[in-house]
């Protein structure tokens, strides 16, 4: 990753924190970004090497998407990773609620990816990673359609962009990961104790670390996918599997 | 909010159980349609009808109907 200019959404913890922190670790030089900008100085903090940066920005207010897109050029990489996560039976999933979804999951990355392909912020030869999920077109879990159905907006549209970026020499990808264990599956809906039962289900007898989606992203930042492009990756401890 | 109420809010989320079987002592967990679904939705009527979140934790903590109640009650 060495002499890449990669930016991180989403980098102030889970999948875009691991991120960050291992293409810093090989050498990369990163723009960092997420809402707030105490976490986003932690995952600074952590980061090897020298030359990154932070920029503070809430990617469902147009006018810091637009100032964020201002102050980078020459990327070599993105990863598109903020995001959130939402539970909620299906009748109970109003427009609204699920607008609030869509935003985060769909919309922003969409709009981030179309302004700094428009702006021409992205090198020849770039690549871009979205991080969907296997609750998207592979797993149908109660109470995750409106997320899920976010997440397959997204690596949907990547695909589409795939297509469509290759003559400018952009790569795009997603990775799908099953259950890791983040900040975003502990938001209180699911107790401990069904987390560790699930996990339990899984061939690998385990979640996910965020290091180990990392480790996939970094793979198709690198030139080593250099002919990879409109994929989608599973990694998912084998849950698909049974 | 009212038990009675609160009682036939739980009972409207059952799919299979008979709203008269759901009573202020049934303990709930042991229903025989009881589900993580079943769960997730009390958690959303919950919110949607009294404007309270309830955790997975809660949900656990509590064995009868007016147990659930009580809890969100407290958190009013």
């Amino acid at each position: 990753m060495s002499g890449k200019t990669i930016l991180v959404t989403g980098a102030s913890s889970g999948i875009g924190r691991a991120a960050a922190v291992w293409c810093s670790r090989l050498g990369a030089t990163l723009v960092i970004t997420g809402r707030n900008a105490e976490r986003l100085d932690a995952t600074l903090s952590d980061l090897h090497g020298d030359g990154h940066r932070c920029l503070t920005c809430d990617l469902a207010v147009t006018e810091e998407v637009e100032r964020l897109v201002a102050e980078t050029d020459s990327l070599d990489g993105v990863v598109l990773c903020a995001g959130i996560g939402f539970t909620l039976p299906f009748q109970f999933g109003t427009t609204a609620k699920i607008a609030d979804v869509m935003s985060a999951n769909f919309f922003s990355p969409t709009e981030l990816l179309r302004l700094l392909v428009k702006k021409k912020r992205l090198k020849r030869g770039a690549s871009v990673v979205a991080v969907s999920s296997m609750g998207g077109t592979h797993f149908f879990t109660v109470g995750n359609s409106a997320y899920g159905a976010s997440k397959a907006a997204l690596e949907s549209m990547m695909r589409f962009a795939a297509r469509e970026l290759a003559p400018k020499g952009i790569r795009v990808n997603t990775v799908l990961p099953a259950m890791i264990d983040t900040p975003l599956i502990h938001r209180g809906t699911v107790s401990d104790e069904e987390h560790a039962a699930d996990a339990a289900t899984y061939p690998l007898k385990r979640y996910g670390r965020p290091e180990e989606v990392a480790y996939a992203i970094i793979y198709l930042l690198s030139d080593a996918a250099a002919w990879v492009t409109g994929t989608s990756m599973v990694i998912d401890g084998g849950k698909s599997l049974v | 909010m009212e038990l009675q109420e609160f009682i036939a809010n739980f009972a409207a989320q059952m799919d299979e159980t008979d709203p008269s079987e759901i009573t202020a002592s049934t303990a709930f967990h042991d229903l025989e349609e009881w589900s993580s679904l079943s769960a997730l939705s009390i958690i959303a009527m919950v919110d949607e009808e009294y404007d309270v979140t309830l955790r997975g934790d809660d949900m656990k903590n509590a064995v009868t109907v007016e147990d659930l109640f009580n809890t969100v009650k407290s958190k009013l």
